[in-house]
């Protein structure tokens, strides 16, 4: 009896486990906020190019022609002249220079770019340039590459791309090179962009932490700037200062750092905390229909898993048929999906609730062996059927990426299903509560035999229940398989969490559900920091295991002669 | 003489059937395997033995797992832990007997400690080379988690389905625990490479066949010991609990005090079984603890008859030989066979076989008499 | 819940001893300002009530007055949110489980005959007689002559010796009933709680019945909860009328019935 495939560590032990905090951190606060800042940023450019248009143009005339000359210091004033003037031919003009490419007519001073296939440009408008007559190339030595480089960086940091301007500032403030500090404060004088801005303060701060020769009080306030940074790349700035260190940069350096890991290990807590709201999410998506059905029939329907289970395949064979016949569609196969999910496993738990589960009525415990018994079918089923490995299924373009809120990084699929497990809480309640199949659930969940005397038919309320539930559960398989593996043994993985959600949470009330869903899905994460995620497991378990000796039906149970 | 007392009034014709059956095969299986040569057409092979040695463990599981349930409505799923636990105690004595024989020859940790890299024995293993302690702890483990857990869940009134998914957890949880490294029971790959118990190699044919016999006798013994307790007033109290808990309490019991006394000899019971398993199929890890394995214990109860003892073990036998045949013949329907015969059974065949047969057998003979008085202990579902 | 209550809660809390009335002391069974609510619905409303020892009392009222509400919270099954329920004199019962209560010696027998269906007549009635109820007394209690003697005579009480050894699942309702007071009387508690025992049996098993509960009342004391008027009459006991969680109305059966508050009651206006 393989155990370990049926029974893999369930969610709980780290299926949705983190990304790495802050690699994911960083990335993305480029890539999202990139993209915007960047249409931003080229509406805003051309805007001032129109305003500034003839000065700018005569000003980088001035520049380009600087380098019209045969002095290597004149090359290398005219290529930091260039480098920290803005202009947009800069980057061209100096890649140029670096390869060689800079050609210029003695006879005017006129400068050109020899493309490599050996047609011209004019240097300042990088307009073709046809017959330009006899050229000198602009001489290059040891000077003016160093300066080239420098200047390379610098541009960057002056660069039209908002992403490539933040990767400069970011490479300053990993290297803290000091020769960088000029253009640093040049880029700063223009920054528009306010987070940019920032970045290269930041990115100043750290060329001043680490250089020896500013005075002390300058260390100190640069260290303050790189406090209010507080990621791990300032705490690890802030760690690497060398053993020259004056002692009173050094303190601050060190109170700077215990004041950003106090502050991490808060943001880590938050991640946490949403980290655990989103397994909360999950689980109680794959418990609240166990809930419902546990709470009406009093039955605990084992095959629960294998509803998710098939709710998951469900979304492969529609994203399969959409592959093949409207590819178009592909980011609303889920909206597709859901439906479909919930009408084949409510139709599969009707059949299993007419066919075994109503002739058991009465039987909790028989019940519960029967639907094993249906469980391991469905599993075997769908092995058969599709396979053993793993089926892949497509996340939507919209479910992918995030977005970042402080240090908190929100990916949109947690997201997703956070808001998805919301919505279907929110329409069972009301489902629940304000249509007649819900009083009718309700009142057969409180008093069955009285449900049925005033004339219920507590039969047809099973079937619907039973229904209803492992249609839920097809709803989180949709959700699960965007964060899971879909295999036959999805089901299984969550089925003994769902278990327990149910017996922590009691039945009758779906907050109990709720309530009993966030917390073990934030207790799970919490404590997996410390504890690692099996071992966190186990105390939840053990956990569970006592708390039922207190509260034997839960956290919300009903009361009254009814019960018993 | 208390004894023959006990063998004459309390055991039903069932039960000598099978304790006869049980007796027979204890001598002759052995004769059969080690006496008569392979070519004979009486001859048992050795995968048998080893095959029918496991068979006989898994009864005894059944029985416990039956006097838990059938009796008194307690549905664990979770005794598969009890059969694991005394199963690791026992594969932790053979793992030390092991000694320099191991992999990496050291003196005296298994090969799994040396791999991981550990300097010396952890305190839960002190003591395991000592056979008699190994013995009773045997008993001891599961009988002292069974005595805890029952102890808080029967005086708080855990009943029910909550009560199955609780010992689900219990037997999920431990699954858990011993797949981790540092738990020291091998981790992931648990106990084998077993090379001999009480100085007998382990390998050899007539240990095994010894093995055997000795699951045989363990066998007889549980069901003894089973009968004795249901058969009594107290296994009147018992059966009152499962059929009417609250009425049993207003007559003046402590139901939680016999539910945990069953519960407790019935984990012991499942404890001494794994013990035997574990020679015989020469490993021990911790899928063992799997719930589906617990929950497979409870269908060999059902398809055999619960409340019945003969037929759990029955039920075990059966269910297991059509296991074995099925994973040689078609291993892919193996599942689906497991799953109708939980739906079959629950929904066609609530007292089991050895029920139904009671029944039909009774029916028959009221015929030509009158009514003849029902076993007062024979528990109709 | 871990430790028993037997060990810790006996006798009594000393304080409040000193503040009980006279009466308790005196009194069987004395409740006084006894409440309990479900989820907001008041079953029990300030409940005070007191049996004599030796007493016999009818309890009547309309479906939904607390009369099994207040066995369940005699018996210990409903803890009351207020009040006292003290037996005996000095045994605080609101502290105290089903199985305590049951050894103190409260017996009942249930609105719905409650017998254990698969064993036979005779066990049901083997297991109810006073006798060690420990595990081990009872896993290794020998075939006692006297208990057997007890199981006879109880069956000859309730005509029930020709059928000893069917199982009780196969007894007609009445026989149940018979059964349960059976099981009662092997018990022989000083206080027995009996909860409609005429229901569902014929004149004549009902005039057998109450027959049988004046019998028993002679050396017991009884509280009987009925809807029947008749058998109420036959007993010719002091009579209770519970209205709504509380006492309405209590007397002879002739000042009962003629109260108008009961009829109102009983018939609405």
């Amino acid at each position: 009896m393989n155990a370990s495939t049926r029974y893999g560590p369930g969610i709980i032990s780290g299926r949705l486990r983190p990304r790495p905090y802050h690699s994911a951190l960083r990335g993305e606060r480029i890539g999202y906020v990139g993209a915007l800042s960047s249409c931003l940023f080229a509406a805003l450019v051309s805007f001032f190019l129109i305003l500034a248009g003839p000065a700018r143009a005569q000003d980088n005339a001035a520049l380009v022609q600087r380098f019209a000359t045969e002095s290597f210091n004149d090359i290398v004033g005219a290529v930091n002249g260039l480098a920290t003037s803005g202009s947009p031919r800069a980057a061209p003009v100096i890649e140029a220079l670096r390869d060689g490419r800079l050609v210029y007519r003695a006879s005017d001073r006129a400068v050109f770019i020899r493309r490599p296939d050996n047609s011209f440009v004019n240097a300042l408008t990088g307009d073709p340039a046809a017959d330009i007559g006899t050229t000198r190339p602009v001489r290059l030595n040891n000077n003016v590459r160093r300066a080239i480089d420098a200047a390379v960086g610098a541009l960057s940091l002056l660069h039209p791309d908002p992403a490539r301007r933040i990767s400069a500032a970011e490479a300053v403030f990993k290297s803290r090179d000091g020769t960088a500090l000029a253009a640093l404060e040049a880029a700063i004088g223009q920054e528009r962009d306010a987070r940019i801005k920032t970045l290269m303060e930041e990115a100043r701060a750290a060329v001043v932490v680490a250089n020896p020769q500013a005075s002390e009080a300058d260390r100190i306030a640069a260290i303050g700037i790189i406090q209010r940074r507080g990621d791990q790349d300032a705490l690890a700035m802030l760690g690497s200062l060398p053993a020259t260190t004056p002692p009173l940069v050094r303190e601050a350096a060190e109170s700077a750092a215990v004041g950003i890991r106090r502050t991490l290990a808060v943001w880590e807590a938050g991640q946490n905390v949403w980290h655990g709201i989103s397994l909360g999410s999950v689980l109680l998506l794959a418990a609240i229909g166990l809930a419902i059905t546990f709470g009406v029939m009093g039955v605990i329907n084992m095959a629960h898993g294998e509803m998710v289970m098939i709710g998951a395949y469900t979304t492969f064979v529609v994203q399969q048929v959409i592959r093949t016949f409207a590819p178009g569609l592909m980011d609303a196969s889920l909206f597709i999906a859901l439906p479909m999910a919930f009408l084949v496993a409510g139709a599969i738990g009707v059949a299993i609730e007419r066919l075994i589960i109503r002739h058991l009525y009465g039987r909790a415990l028989e019940t519960l062996l029967a639907t094993w018994g249906v469980s391991l079918v469905l599993q075997q089923a769908v092995r058969s059927w599709f396979g053993p490995t793993n089926r892949e299924v497509t996340t939507p373009s919209w479910m992918s990426g995030s977005i970042e809120i402080g240090h908190l990084a929100i990916t949109a699929n947690r997201l997703a299903i956070i808001v998805f497990a919301a919505i279907v809480f929110a329409a069972l309640l009301v489902f629940l509560k304000r249509t007649p199949f819900g009083l009718q659930t309700r009142a057969v969940t409180q008093n069955r035999r009285m449900a049925g005397a005033m004339g219920i038919r507590t039969n047809w309320v099973d079937a619907f229940t039973f229904g209803l539930g492992s249609g839920i559960a097809g709803l989180a398989g949709v959700a699960l398989s965007q964060i899971d593996n879909v295999s036959p043994n999805l089901g299984q993985a969550y089925i003994i969490d769902s278990f327990m959600v149910v017996v922590f949470g009691g039945v009758g009330n779906l907050w109990g559900t709720l309530v009993a869903a966030m917390t073990l899905g934030i207790a799970n994460k919490l404590l997996e920091p410390y504890a690692g995620a099996v071992l966190g497991k186990i105390l939840l378990l053990v956990f569970i295991i006592l708390f039922i000796q207190k509260r034997p039906r839960g956290l919300f149970a009903l009361k009254g002669r009814a019960v018993e | 003489m208390m004894l023959t007392r006990f063998l004459f009034e309390k055991i039903d014709r069932a039960g000598w059937v099978f304790l006869v059956l049980l007796g027979i095969a204890a001598v002759l299986v052995p004769v059969l395997n080690l006496a008569v040569p392979p070519g004979s057409m009486f001859h048992v092979s050795n995968t048998a033995v080893g095959l029918w040695g496991k068979y006989m463990t898994y009864a005894l599981l059944a029985i416990a797992v039956d006097l838990v349930w059938g009796y008194c409505g307690i549905l664990s799923l979770g005794h598969g832990a009890f059969f694991a636990l005394g199963g690791y105690a026992m594969g932790m004595y053979l793992m030390l007997q092991i000694g320099p024989r191991g992999v990496y020859a050291h003196p005296t940790l298994p090969d799994f400690m040396v791999f991981l890299n550990w300097q010396e024995l952890p305190v839960a293993w002190w003591g395991f080379s000592f056979f008699p302690y190994a013995m009773v702890m045997v008993a001891l483990v599961p009988g002292l988690l069974a005595f805890v857990f029952g102890w808080f869940a029967f005086r708080s009134r855990v009943t029910g389905v909550y009560l199955s998914i609780i010992t689900q957890a219990l037997t999920y949880a431990l699954m858990l625990a011993f797949f981790r490294n540092d738990m020291g029971f091998g981790g992931n790959n648990g106990l084998t490479d077993f090379k001999d118990i009480l100085g007998f190699n382990i390998q050899s044919q007539t240990t095994r066949a010894v093995l055997f016999s000795l699951s045989v006798l363990a066998l007889m013994a549980g069901y003894l010991v089973a009968r004795a307790i249901v058969t009594s007033k107290a296994g009147k109290i018992i059966i009152a609990i499962r059929d009417a808990e609250p009425r049993t309490r207003f007559l003046g019991y402590r139901v939680e005090n016999f539910k945990l006394f069953v519960w407790t000899v019935s984990a012991v019971m499942a404890g001494i079984a794994g013990a035997l398993y574990v020679p015989q199929v020469g490993i021990i890890n911790p899928s063992e603890f799997s719930p589906a394995n617990s929950i497979e214990a409870i269908v060999w109860v059902a398809v055999g008859g619960r409340g019945t003892l003969v037929g759990a073990a029955l039920g075990a036998g059966l269910v297991n030989f059509a296991k074995s045949w099925f994973t040689g013949a078609f291993p892919q329907g193996w599942l689906f066979a497991l799953g109708g015969l939980f739906i079959f059974v629950t929904l066609f065949l609530p007292k089991g076989i050895l029920g139904t047969f009671t029944d039909w057998w009774r029916s028959r003979q009221r015929k030509p008499e009158p009514p003849a008085a029902t076993s007062a202990s024979q528990p109709a579902a | 819940m871990l430790i028993d209550p037997m060990e810790t809660q006996l006798p009594g809390d000393p304080v409040k001893a000193i503040e009980r009335p006279q009466v308790v002391t005196q009194s069987l069974l004395y409740l006084d300002g006894v409440s309990v609510s479900f989820d907001g619905f008041r079953a029990i409303n300030n409940l005070s009530l007191i049996i004599a020892p030796g007493e016999m009392r009818a309890i009547i009222g309309p479906n939904g007055a607390g009369k099994t509400t207040m066995m369940d919270i005699i018996t210990g099954k409903t803890k009351p949110d207020a009040g006292d329920v003290i037996f005996d004199g000095q045994v605080d019962l609101t502290q105290l489980d089903e199985t305590s209560i049951a050894n103190l010696g409260i017996g009942r027998k249930f609105q719905k005959p409650t017998v254990f269906e698969m064993h036979t007549v005779e066990d049901n009635i083997e297991m109810a007689v006073k006798a060690d109820r420990t595990v081990f007394g009872t896993l290794f209690s020998r075939h006692s002559a006297e208990i057997w003697r007890r199981v006879d005579d109880i069956l000859g009480i309730v005509r029930l010796g020709d059928h000893r050894k069917r199982p009780a699942g196969d007894l007609s309702h009445g026989q149940k009933q018979w059964l349960e007071i059976g099981m009662l009387l092997a018990q022989d508690p000083k206080l027995l709680l009996v909860d409609e025992p005429a229901a569902g049996m014929t004149d004549v098993e009902t005039g057998a019945t109450a027959d049988l509960l004046k019998d028993i009342a002679k050396t017991h004391s009884v509280v009987v909860v009925e809807h029947d008027m008749g058998f109420i009459r036959e007993l010719g006991v002091k009579v209770t009328c519970l209205h709504e969680g509380s006492v309405l109305a209590e007397g002879s059966l002739d000042q009962v019935s003629s109260d108008e508050r009961v009829i109102e009651v009983y018939l609405g206006r």
